[in-house]
């Protein structure tokens, strides 16, 4: 019993706003919950799947589903091979300045994404320092936050400038745990750099690889600040992401239909974890 | 042990390898590539800080020029103060400072506790609660903040400082990164104090803890990084200005009236980057390392 004595603050913390929270929002998502029902919670509704049929109706839904897909499926390779090619530059046995190139890509990645989010709205200005330095070039650069084409990009442009820097930590990581015996036999074979890289480091490297991907895509599912600082999810719903669109919802007071939206967030989340511990376990 | 063609992903390959002699001749360039690569790579990363520094100390009427001008005309610090005099940066702050160290303080006493239980002792209900920790690490705030609002405001602590830390005053990350750096002490040093008549309350402070230093400090850093740049739950649960955190008082700034005062904006981004960043530079080495745990637990 000294054990639970000293599980309690943890058991009890977590269980009232984790646990309890979880399984509410799941059978919240199952009720018509507004923001009128908070004083009386057990007074609502049972409405079944509706709040889910509502959702799957809802095309802005959709759309949402649409975009935050998008922001995963383009980013995550994108910041994969980033970090990949600086891992594999830093790892190239340049000894000079390496932590301070490591402490430069890295440094974003401490930073409040809201904060970040404030500098990258005012380089990407119409007269901004991007298209101002496009202007130099040539190039009229378009505005960027205000073109249903463009704002997406912008901001997994932003995603990848602000993540590369985890993966790059881990895939350093995975590089310097190739044995060097297998990169001596490749060489002894005659293998140019190139070959071996192909050859010999990314097979083994595919492990480090994949769980990179797992753990950056479970943080790009839910993105949502960069789009209420830079987009408010405009225009035209082009960057609106599922996480905002549950926040919007709760914003409007349908906390039912938020949690089902939330939920089926929850779903893509939890079953890319789940490929993780898979991948986890595989790796031991 | 420089002299082989780069990139090469192992120097103990270039220490033995035999390098031909046209290969030696390739080497410089191949350096001077990567590291010309390397340098202009972190110059473009860092940029987005450099400009938003310059940014800040640009009078209103110079940052509004097309095209921007690179240098400031007229460096002044009128943005930095207007955050002081027009808007309540000093709330702002202490609200951010201490929301994230009761939360770090509350980490390290009971994830540290319950990482102790869940390594060291047996109990019925152990393995349960262990699998519990790890199926939560990967519920996401957003799927919880609903019904988190609604307990908060049942409860009357909506916009109060216990409904900003409360929820993060645990984390199960913490637990698993203690856990895990608790199984790696010996046994036998806790039965010698056991043997001395000490309770397991005095082993936990006395024996264990002392040498939990670096998943200590891997887990406060990474505490005070998530507390520091958490919004979601801040902007739910702070709904007047006097209870706003640093990055809800710029997100609100940032969308609503003074949208377009960049300055001001920019100013306010420095006040939230800047102690992050000094942290980072200090510490940069358990930053890395906390990542590295998190990534490759």
């Amino acid at each position: 019993m000294v054990a639970w004595m000293f599980a309690l603050p943890f058991v009890l913390v977590f269980g009232f706003f984790m646990l309890v929270p979880l399984v509410s929002s799941f059978a919240m998502s199952f009720t018509d919950f507004t923001s009128r029902d908070v004083r009386t919670p057990f007074a609502v509704n049972f409405v079944g799947l509706d709040q889910y049929v509502a959702l799957f109706g809802d095309a802005r839904f959709l759309k949402s589903l649409g975009v935050t897909g998008t922001f995963v499926i383009v980013g995550i390779p994108v910041t994969m091979a980033v970090a990949l090619a600086l891992a594999v530059a830093l790892n190239s046995g340049i000894s000079r300045f390496r932590s301070a190139f490591r402490v430069g890509f890295y440094a974003p990645v401490v930073t409040s994404i809201v904060a970040v989010s404030v500098v990258w709205r005012y380089i990407l200005q119409p007269d901004g320092l991007l298209n101002t330095a496009l202007g130099w070039v040539g190039i009229e650069g378009p505005n960027w936050l205000s073109s249903t084409t463009w704002a997406l990009p912008s901001l997994i442009l932003m995603a990848v400038w602000r993540n590369v820097g985890t993966l790059m930590v881990i895939f350093l990581a995975g590089l310097q745990s190739v044995p060097a015996e297998v990169q001596e036999a490749a060489v002894m074979d005659g293998a140019s750099p190139w070959r071996r890289f192909r050859s010999v480091t990314l097979p083994l490297l595919r492990p480090t690889l994949l769980l990179g991907a797992v753990l950056i895509s479970v943080g790009y599912l839910q993105f949502f600040e960069e789009a209420f600082v830079m987009t408010q999810g405009g225009p035209l719903d082009s960057t609106l992401s599922t996480a905002f669109y549950t926040f919007e919802q709760f914003g409007f007071g349908k906390y039912g239909f938020a949690s089902a939206a939330s939920y089926v967030l929850f779903l893509a989340i939890a079953l890319l974890s789940l490929l993780q511990f898979r991948l986890l376990r595989s790796q031991d | 042990m420089s002299t082989m063609t780069p990139p090469s992903p192992h120097p103990a390959v270039d220490r033995l390898a035999q390098p031909a002699p046209s290969r030696r001749r390739r080497l410089p360039t191949g350096r001077a590539l990567t590291y010309t690569v390397l340098v202009v790579g972190v110059l473009l990363w860092l940029l987005p800080f450099v400009w938003m520094v310059l940014g800040s100390v640009k009078t209103q009427r110079e940052i509004l020029t097309k095209p921007p001008t690179i240098w400031p005309q007229d460096p002044t610090l009128d943005n930095f103060g207007r955050w002081f005099t027009d808007l309540n940066f000093g709330q702002f702050f202490t609200n951010s400072v201490i929301v994230a160290v009761v939360t770090v303080l509350g980490n390290l006493l009971f994830c540290s506790m319950v990482g102790y239980a869940l390594a060291k002792m047996d109990f019925p209900g152990k393995k349960a609660l262990f699998a519990l920790v790890m199926i939560m690490l990967m519920v996401p705030g957003v799927v919880t903040f609903v019904p988190l609002f609604v307990q908060v405001t049942s409860l009357g602590l909506l916009n109060t400082y216990p409904a900003l830390i409360l929820p993060f005053l645990t984390q199960p990350l913490g637990v698993f990164l203690m856990r895990q750096f608790m199984l790696g002490i010996p046994e036998p040093l806790m039965e010698a104090a056991r043997i001395d008549g000490a309770g397991e309350l005095r082993i936990f402070a006395r024996v264990v803890m002392p040498l939990c230093g670096p998943p200590l400090a891997t887990l406060g850093i990474l505490t005070f990084l998530g507390s520091w740049n958490n919004f979601l739950w801040p902007l739910v649960a702070a709904q007047s200005q006097d209870m706003y955190t640093l990055p809800v008082a710029l997100s609100l700034y940032s969308t609503g009236q003074q949208a377009t005062d960049y300055g001001l904006l920019l100013a306010g981004a420095v006040l939230v980057i800047t102690p992050i960043l000094l942290l980072f530079v200090a510490l940069q080495r358990y930053f890395v390392q906390g990542i590295a745990t998190v990534g490759l637990k």
